[in-house]
């Protein structure tokens, strides 16, 4: 580890690119993350590496389509309506199987929205924005900390699973600054990709080619595709759920779901609460697909539990999740605001007292 | 404990800037910190602001509404801002540019005006600085020294300036203390 800095979490989000290996960075500015270009456009000839403002987000998703078959390890970041352009290309890219890491930092939806933090993209991150049978790696940061250490994390997974990996944050962990440390352990080589990547036979020293493609015109084929690529998802979540328990050894009268920056705000509600005398257990989810299931449903049969909320910035998203976990044993509810609008703990905390006992 | 404290003015005055010192002199200090800008759509010459959380323990909501320290550059912000003050916090009201008073009787006011100040110093751009001085002077919410290290780094690509950005903050702890 080295010192801490005080960085913002855009800036951080590019230079984690880099200190994990990532010298291709294509993107196309928008607020609230443009500052990632901004740093990038600096940094990346500084280090050999690559930017690129694509002239679309439409063109960028399919230039790191390209970059990522031809064996580069790659990334872009954009927010919403952004990634609403590029989601066709991602259901290529997962379907052509190829490793590339997207950052979305929220902004307010739908349509242009606003710029302010939300939430309101888990349903186009988790349950896919573009077509067909697909599935992404998300994992949602709720501090810039935590934000150096996913993006760290996501090229190695995105390259184990030959598949795009969503880092999810909100307008606040792109434009907040808090301490950063690099971690070095988090460092990684490239992985081999020569038995799949169309990088060049003379470079790989082979006569055997390779094949970059999402189109399966047989039916027998593409179904068989098709569970190869549910296989990899089954994968993700039996390895990859990532998650933080909070306040769950006593005896929590309700449990809290949430992510993000909101989790933070829950997480200090939660504790004034404690401080008040009434228990109440949190699951902040770090990856949103795969999703912490088993945890949360565990957590939410306790004996001492009455109820569970999902809190989040969105008119009720994730909830559907919470809801499937839970399967009906506990009353499930939903809290929420939108539009930059971010719920205090104060406000959580009246929630919380209105509804504790189901 | 966690303090807050939201620097607020003009566009172009340094709020960010100096929200950013405080919070990089903290950190130095071994203290938790976070920096929250605004970032709404703003024209040339609106209202700028910033929060700065400090903590002993890591810090949880980032979503502040009732900061327990102001430092208003000026008027519109002392208006927008003086009433979400916690009781017992610091008002620094740059009297130069708002009325000296914030209308709370139940905090620790203190009328500073930092623009002429810096006009005395050569540089209006300095307001800035003579206000984190007069703040970090009143609140000792990190040490004097914390300050002028983390002003020494600001200015670190721009050495002819530190001489008159100490000076500035010189003038900001003496105007605290009178």
């Amino acid at each position: 580890m080295g010192k801490k800095i005080l960085m913002k979490g855009n800036e951080a989000i590019g230079e984690a690119a880099i200190r994990a290996g990532c010298l291709n960075y294509f993107a196309y500015p928008i607020t609230p993350q443009s500052e990632v270009a901004e740093y990038l456009s600096k940094r990346m000839p500084e280090v050999g590496g690559v930017f690129l403002q694509g002239e679309s987000e439409v063109a960028v998703g399919y230039m790191l389509f390209g970059a990522s078959a031809a064996g580069a390890r790659v990334f872009t970041t954009s927010s919403s309506p952004g990634v609403s352009l590029m989601s066709e290309a991602i259901s290529y890219i997962a379907g052509a199987q190829c490793p590339c890491v997207f950052v979305n930092i929220i902004r307010g939806g739908p349509g242009l929205g606003g710029i302010l933090p939300s939430q309101g993209d888990y349903f186009q991150s988790v349950k896919g924005g573009g077509h067909g049978d697909y599935r992404m790696l998300v994992m949602a940061p709720a501090s810039v900390q935590e934000a150096v250490e996913m993006m760290m994390m996501a090229f190695p997974l995105a390259e184990k699973y030959r598949n795009p990996v969503m880092i999810l944050g909100d307008g606040l962990i792109g434009q907040m600054m808090e301490p950063v440390e690099f971690p070095d352990d988090l460092r990684t080589e490239p992985t081999d990709k020569d038995a799949w990547a169309t990088n060049g036979m003379e470079t790989r020293g082979s006569d055997k080619r390779n094949l970059v493609k999402s189109l399966y015109l047989d039916p027998e084929m593409l179904n068989n595709h098709n569970l190869h690529l549910k296989a990899k998802y089954d994968q993700m979540r039996r390895e990859e759920v990532r998650y933080e328990p909070f306040n769950l050894d006593g005896d929590y009268r309700m449990l809290v779901i949430s992510y993000g920056t909101m989790s933070r705000v829950c997480k200090t509600a939660v504790e004034n609460l404690k401080a008040e005398g009434l228990e109440v257990g949190m699951i902040r989810p770090q990856t949103l697909f795969p999703f912490p299931e088993e945890e949360i449903r565990e957590a939410a049969g306790k004996e001492s539990c009455k109820s569970v909320i999902s809190i989040e910035m969105s008119m009720g998203q994730m909830v559907e999740d919470v809801e499937r976990c839970v399967r009906g044993r506990r009353p499930v509810t939903w809290y929420g605001k939108c539009g930059g609008e971010v719920p205090t703990p104060e406000e959580i905390m009246q929630v919380i007292k209105e509804r504790i006992d189901g | 404990m966690q303090h807050e404290v939201m620097f607020a003015g003009f566009g172009g005055q340094g709020i960010l800037m100096i929200g950013k010192i405080l919070a990089h002199a903290a950190l130095e200090e071994g203290r938790e910190v976070a920096w929250i800008p605004s970032y709404g759509p703003e024209m040339r010459g609106g209202t700028a602001y910033c929060l700065v959380a400090i903590s002993d323990r890591p810090i949880g909501s980032p979503i502040i509404k009732n900061p327990r320290h102001l430092v208003a550059m000026n008027r519109p912000s002392l208006e927008k801002f003086a009433a979400k003050v916690k009781p017992g916090g610091i008002i620094l009201i740059n009297s130069s540019l708002a009325p000296d008073k914030s209308g709370r009787p139940d905090v620790d006011e203190l009328a500073v005006p930092v623009t002429d100040i810096a006009k005395d110093l050569g540089s209006v751009r300095a307001a800035n600085i003579v206000a984190l001085g007069a703040f970090v002077a009143r609140s000792g919410i990190v040490s004097f020294e914390s300050i002028q290290a983390a002003v020494k780094e600001e200015f670190a690509e721009k050495q002819k300036l530190i001489p008159l950005e100490m000076e500035a903050l010189e003038k900001g702890r003496q105007a605290a203390a009178k």
